[in-house]
């Protein structure tokens, strides 16, 4: 029996779950609701013919065998081949029809996580690791499962079970009865305080186990860097003491559960004891007969299985609550950038930033503030600023990967935030400083967004980023590219991703500092495509080079989180000393210095 | 819809072709062993525990049959309870050392099972660990995670509830089936008349099962890669308006995996109640056989009692004995592929008689090297080149060239497919991993910052370095003025990726991390691609000092670099072009000086 030994529960301020996250994730199962009758139905039906076989066996000690009539025995052990046969079918209906639902279940609530978790901000998935996120969609899932699907009817069949064969002892010889029924007292005594401590464990090994995938995440996500300084044992290490973790709280629930289970096999056994003794001495006074207390014995027995499975049933409504807590949690997470109602019909690309400020939430200093800037359609402008300017803050406001937190961003006089979301990022197209690949086909890849692309288009933004290499590959444009792209180089790796934007023509095309892996001859040849593109495009281009910053009409520089000037390069050049600062190699240039 | 834009690649690593199924048994059994043999003795006790435990429970029934039999009849003759007292204490006896024998099982079964977890879980990580990149390439991070939590947990759910279930039903029947012909030998042998019916259907059970749950993994590792994937790259998903597509490509690996569960779960359904009709049909035999003997007085009621309890006690459990296979057959599909796993062998191998290196120099020479990544074309077709200790290299050439590759083989992330890399004469083949490591260091072009601080994140390059080494490298390289201008300073959390700090900023805590290292021969490829000019230039001031004394090669596409350096290489095609000191080559009429005119003009 548990004893308070050791309390392994205390996880202070971990959310206290509850029925409810459970009981919500159930509304899944409404498709179902006629199948579920079905297998419902079965498994009362179910129930009833297995209780009613020791009955037959009953009737056949104290009639037959009892009187010796040798007639009464064949029609009554057909009875129990009938009950017996039956029963087994009505087990295959009750399993047969449950697969669907509780597997409709499992795979329609990960296709909702999914969908949720595609539809959550980038600030977002900045906090959670794809591992925590992982264990939600995957091990939860099925827990939640497992336990919707058989623990809960197990747990209500059990019940069931237990209270028909208490009404059928009690029924037979009360005195009997009264014994199974007050056995069954220190059990829901027990199970109750064992529920309350149980789930302070199951939740902390839930969290371990996404904490571990966490890790396991970033040692294969960062093998590279892990290799190239030979620090596998420094990871080795932080893993190790997680997996030690969850070793030491595994052991702790072992400890539990075990103690749990053990008394719920020895009550029924125990009362069994009971029983004999009882009815024994009842049978001795000629007041139970003798297939009565054979019957009766068998139903206390076929009672140890339902109460010693109670303890693992409730163990997995534990379970199953933590997870379903797991799991709502996600789903409960409202997207903070959700689109607005407009659509722009023939949009220019009027790029305007109003007054704008972003600040990360609870962060003390704006990242950007009082930004003004107006990029005329056709128009491109280069963003200049020092390294943490806020380059990339300024170019994820466009597409909203993030929301302003002040002012606001318009296209075409639209404030973005009003904008659907497919049609503000049909309008704008970015390339992201790092290129961000999938290990799926080439075309894939670049035709991320367009689907509809035709082989033309996909030839031609190849072309436009110098890109064609990808001709060459063993399967073409089918090769599949390792993960992030990894299978290429580093300049081949940002040409595609420069493919994927420029692909579909979009008015706004954003680039951020991609040019950056190039050679200067790829560079340039880079550069003259893109001139083409920009002519009628409006264009937003980070740039760390005067050679990227002369793509540009004009030149806006970022510096204490605000646009400081706007203007042409050779102006900003020539008259605003921070620029120059940024912008002029002339130091490289200088002969003596620069080739020592 | 087609899997198409999945894409072709040479080897799929999810595919377990049937052929080899015999062996990949074989292999998933060698690993169980491995993992089972520290705990010999432990299993030993907990076997013998168990029988004690299964003894007593098996003793119940008869014990009740006894108290039918010879309890009765001395008190309804008026002899008292004594023989009926007894046992009933027997039982409440043997209930008891069931339950604490029980008790004792549970522990110990979990405790073996969680340290075999522990092992495991330790083992598979290592070894991920010590497989090359080439490896890495093709398994993606997505299938890593799944060998590690899914596949894991697959084996802890088998650890858990499976063998215990398994332990019971496999004593339970046999001592049950003694039991039976022990209380009377033709019941007995009516009662476990249908027991072939019962193995050739757990035979057919095991086999169609087999298939459905290895198809349940890989169809689950199919949905686990995706979900990774598409949550690590969500801002290009969304940036590019891909939910629809990529919600649609999940929906169906969803719905293949569920059709696989719903294989294993129909062939469940069939099972469990096939077993259960098995045993209430061999309850309605024993009842008119048991009856028909009880009737000619051949057999007492209380063994025909005893026998109705046993049949029961028969199988129950033998319904425990489907949950059991189901976890075997996820967990056997799980071994097959971490086991698989455990069998890869780094193509990167670890020398069996490292070579002695105690100081390096840094002299490095590429001795008729040739490499191709697997099967692919020749990236650098043939190569020799000798690099003095101390020398600055700066390597140049177009994109795809081979730059990153030459600076690979020298980091060894790969072999040459022929010839030899050596360093100060060792063939790097010959050295250890920590010895390699502590001489070569580089900087990726792709740089990974972990979750953690930014001084964690330095340190990384010399873990135990005290705090002041880690801000004397940020101020080495410049990055110290704008980690203290964080709120936190060096304590700032970076986030996930390093997702809280900008590409710039990323790069110089890369750097910092490399000068900590403190290399004999150190790699930057690309290492500045991000910083702004003046940022850069601080870097090359500071690397110009910390270059003084050791080897480096310097990739860059940025010319800027190459002013801090003796020599420059260009590379085309994988092939040293043009070789000499920067002023002399830029005075000539070569590549270089081509390149270096394309680059001035581009400044202006
Ligand atoms: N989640 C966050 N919480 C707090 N600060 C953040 C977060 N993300 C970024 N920052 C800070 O915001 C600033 C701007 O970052 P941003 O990535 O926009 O810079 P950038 O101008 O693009 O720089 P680079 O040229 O290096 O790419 C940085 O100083 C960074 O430390
Ligand atoms: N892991 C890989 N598997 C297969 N092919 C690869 C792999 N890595 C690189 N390649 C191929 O090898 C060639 C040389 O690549 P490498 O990375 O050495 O180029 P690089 O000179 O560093 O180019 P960049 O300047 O763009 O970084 C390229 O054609 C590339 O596609
Ligand atoms: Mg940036
Ligand atoms: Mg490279």
């Amino acid at each position: 029996m548990p004893s308070d030994d050791d309390d392994p529960d205390a996880v202070p301020g971990a959310r206290q779950p509850s029925w409810r996250a459970l009981w919500r994730l159930k509304s899944y199962l409404r498709p179902y609701n006629r199948v579920l009758v079905v297998s419902w139905v079965a498994a009362f039906l179910g129930i009833a013919a297995g209780t009613a076989v020791p009955l037959v066996g009953k009737q056949i000690i104290d009639g037959p065998v009892g009187h010796g009539d040798l007639g009464g025995l064949l029609p009554l052990g057909l009875l129990a081949l009938v009950l017996g046969i039956a029963e087994a079918v009505l087990i295959f209906v009750r399993r047969w029809s449950q697969a669907g639902p509780v597997l409709g279940l499992e795979t329609a609530i990960r296709d909702d996580l999914y969908r949720r978790l595609q539809s959550l901000p980038m600030s977002f998935h900045g906090e959670w690791q794809s591992g925590q996120l992982l264990s939600r969609a995957t091990t939860d899932l099925s827990t939640i499962r497992r336990f919707l699907g058989f623990g809960a009817l197990f747990l209500v069949m059990n019940v069931l079970q237990l209270i028909a064969v208490t009404i059928v002892l009690f029924h037979m010889y009360w005195p009997l009865g009264l014994i199974v029924a007050v056995s069954a007292v220190p059990i829901i005594v027990l199970s109750l305080r064992f529920e309350k401590r149980y789930i302070g464990i199951s939740r902390r090994v839930q969290d371990q186990q996404g904490d571990l995938a966490t890790l396991v995440e970033e040692a294969a996500v960062g093998i590279r860097t892990i290799k190239a300084f030979g620090r596998s044992r420094h990871l080795y290490e932080g893993f190790d003491e997680t997996a030690r973790g969850i070793h030491q709280t595994s052991l702790a629930k072992v400890r539990l559960a075990s103690r749990f289970f053990t008394f719920l096999e020895v009550v029924p056994n125990v009362t069994l004891a009971m029983v004999v003794l009882v009815g024994a001495l009842a049978v001795a006074r000629d007041a139970l007969t003798l297939g009565t207390l054979v019957a009766f014995t068998t139903l206390v027995l076929q009672l140890v299985w339902p109460v010693a499975s109670l303890g693992y049933i409730l163990a997995m409504g534990q379970e199953a609550m933590t997870s379903a807590d797991r799991v709502t949690e996600v789903l409960d997470t409202v997207p903070e950038i959700v689109g607005g109602t407009e659509v722009i019909e023939r949009p220019r690309g009027h790029l305007r930033f109003e007054g704008v400020e972003f600040r990360h939430p609870g962060s003390a200093r704006p990242v950007l503030r009082d930004v003004w800037l107006d990029v005329r359609p056709g128009e491109t402008i280069a963003v200049v600023g020092a390294t943490g300017s806020g380059k990339t803050t300024l170019t994820a406001l466009v597409p909203r990967l993030i929301d302003v937190t002040g002012g606001r961003v318009t296209v075409d006089g639209h404030d973005v935030r009003d904008l659907t979301l497919p049609a503000l990022r049909s309008v704008v197209a970015t390339a992201f400083e790092e290129p961000t690949l999938f290990s799926m086909s080439v075309r894939e890849n670049v035709m991320l967004g367009h689907g509809d692309a035709g082989e033309d288009d996909v030839r031609e933004a190849l072309e436009i980023a110098q890109a064609t290499f990808v001709y060459d590959l063993p399967w073409g444009l089918d090769t599949r590219i390792g993960e992030q792209g990894m299978s290429l180089s580093g300049g081949q790796r940002q040409r595609l991703a420069l493919a994927r934007a420029v692909l579909g023509k979009p008015r706004i095309l954003v680039l951020d500092d991609t040019l950056s892996a190039l050679d200067v001859e790829t560079e340039a040849l880079v550069e003259e495509a893109l001139r083409r593109v920009l002519a009628d495009a409006t264009g937003l281009v980070v740039a760390h080079r005067a050679s990227t910053v002369l793509l540009a009409d004009r030149v806006a520089l970022l510096r204490d989180g605000t646009i400081q000037h706007v203007g042409r390069h050779p102006d900003l050049l020539a008259t605003v000393p921070e620029y120059r600062a940024l912008l002029a190699q002339d130091a490289d240039l200088d002969p003596d210095r620069a080739l020592r | 819809m087609s899997d198409s834009w999945r894409g072709v690649a040479a080897e799929d690593k999810d595919h377990i072709p049937e052929t080899v199924s015999l062996l990949l048994r074989s292999r998933s059994r060698r690993l169980l062993g491995d993992l089972l043999r520290p705990h010999k003795r432990a299993i030993a006790l907990l076997t013998a525990v168990i029988v004690v435990s299964n003894a007593a429970g098996l003793a119940l029934p008869y014990l009740v049959k006894t108290g039918i039999d010879s309890g009765i009849p001395p008190m309804a003759d008026g002899r008292g309870s004594g023989t009926l007292l007894t046992i009933v204490a027997a039982i409440v006896g043997a209930a008891l050392v069931q339950a604490v024998t029980r008790q004792a099982f549970l522990q110990l079964a979990g405790r073996i099972g969680q340290d075999i977890l522990l092992e495991l879980r330790r083992r598979v990580f290592t070894h991920f660990q010590k497989l090359s990149l080439s490896f890495h390439e093709g398994y993606t991070s997505g299938r890593v995670i799944s060998r590690l939590t899914s596949d894991v947990e697959a084996i802890a759910e088998l650890l858990d509830s499976g063998f215990d279930g398994l332990v019971t039903a496999v004593l339970t029947l046999f001592g049950t089936a003694a039991m039976l012909l022990v209380l009377d030998v033709h019941l007995g042998l009516v009662a476990l008349l249908p027991l072939p019916v019962l193995l050739l259907f757990t035979r057919w059970f095991r086999r169609e099962s087999s298939a459905a749950y290895r198809r349940t993994r890989e169809t689950v590792a199919l949905v686990i890669v995706h979900f990774v994937e598409s949550m690590t790259g969500v801002r290009a998903v969304q940036a590019f308006r891909r939910e629809p597509r990529n919600q649609e490509i999940f929906e169906r690996l969803n719905a293949d995996y569920r059709e696989a569960n719903t294989r294993g779960s129909r062939l469940i359904a069939i099972f469990m109640p096939g077993i259960k009709l098995i045993g209430n049909v061999t309850v309605a035999l024993v009842l008119l056989y048991g009856g028909w003997l009880a009737l000619h007085g051949t057999v007492t009621v209380g063994v025909l009692a005893a026998f109705l309890l046993y049949l029961r006690q028969f199988y129950e459990p033998m319904q425990e004995i489907s949950q059991f296979y189901n976890a075997l057959q996820s967990a056997g599909a799980a071994l097959e592929k971490l086991s698989g796993v455990l069998e890869e062998q780094p193509g990167v191998a670890e020398p069996p008689r490292p070579g002695e290196l105690a100081r390096a120099s840094g002299a490095l020479r590429f001795d008729a090297v040739e490499f191709a990544y697997g099967e692919g074309p020749r990236v650098l077709p043939r190569l020799d080149l000798e690099i003095p200790a101390g020398q600055t290299v700066a390597v140049v050439g177009t994109t795809g060239a081979g730059k990153t590759t030459l600076a690979k083989l020298i980091s060894r992330f790969y072999d040459p497919v022929s010839g030899r890399v050596m360093l100060d004469g060792v063939d790097l083949r010959d050295l250890d991993e920590a010895t390699l490591r502590r001489f070569v260091v580089m900087v990726t072009q792709e740089n990974f910052l972990f979750t953690g601080t930014i001084a964690d994140n330095i340190g990384f390059g010399r873990p135990g370095a005290p705090m002041e080494a880690v801000v004397e490298a940020a101020e080495a390289i410049g990055a110290h003025e704008f980690i203290t201008a964080l709120p936190d300073g060096y304590h700032t959390q970076v986030g996930k990726r390093g997702g809280r700090i900008s590409a710039g900023q990323r790069q110089l805590v890369a750097f910092a991390r490399a000068f900590l290292a403190d290399p004999a021969v150190l790699i930057l490829d690309e290492a500045t691609s991000s910083l702004d000019v003046p940022s850069e230039r601080m870097v090359q001031r500071a690397l110009r000092t910390i270059l003084a004394d050791r080897t480096a090669l310097i990739i860059a596409h940025r010319l800027s670099t190459v002013e801090i350096a003796d020599r420059v290489l260009v590379i085309e095609g994988g092939r040293i072009v043009e070789d000499g000191p920067p002023d002399r080559l830029i005075e000539g009429s070569g590549r270089f000086s081509r390149l270096h005119q394309a680059w001035v003009d581009s400044l202006a």
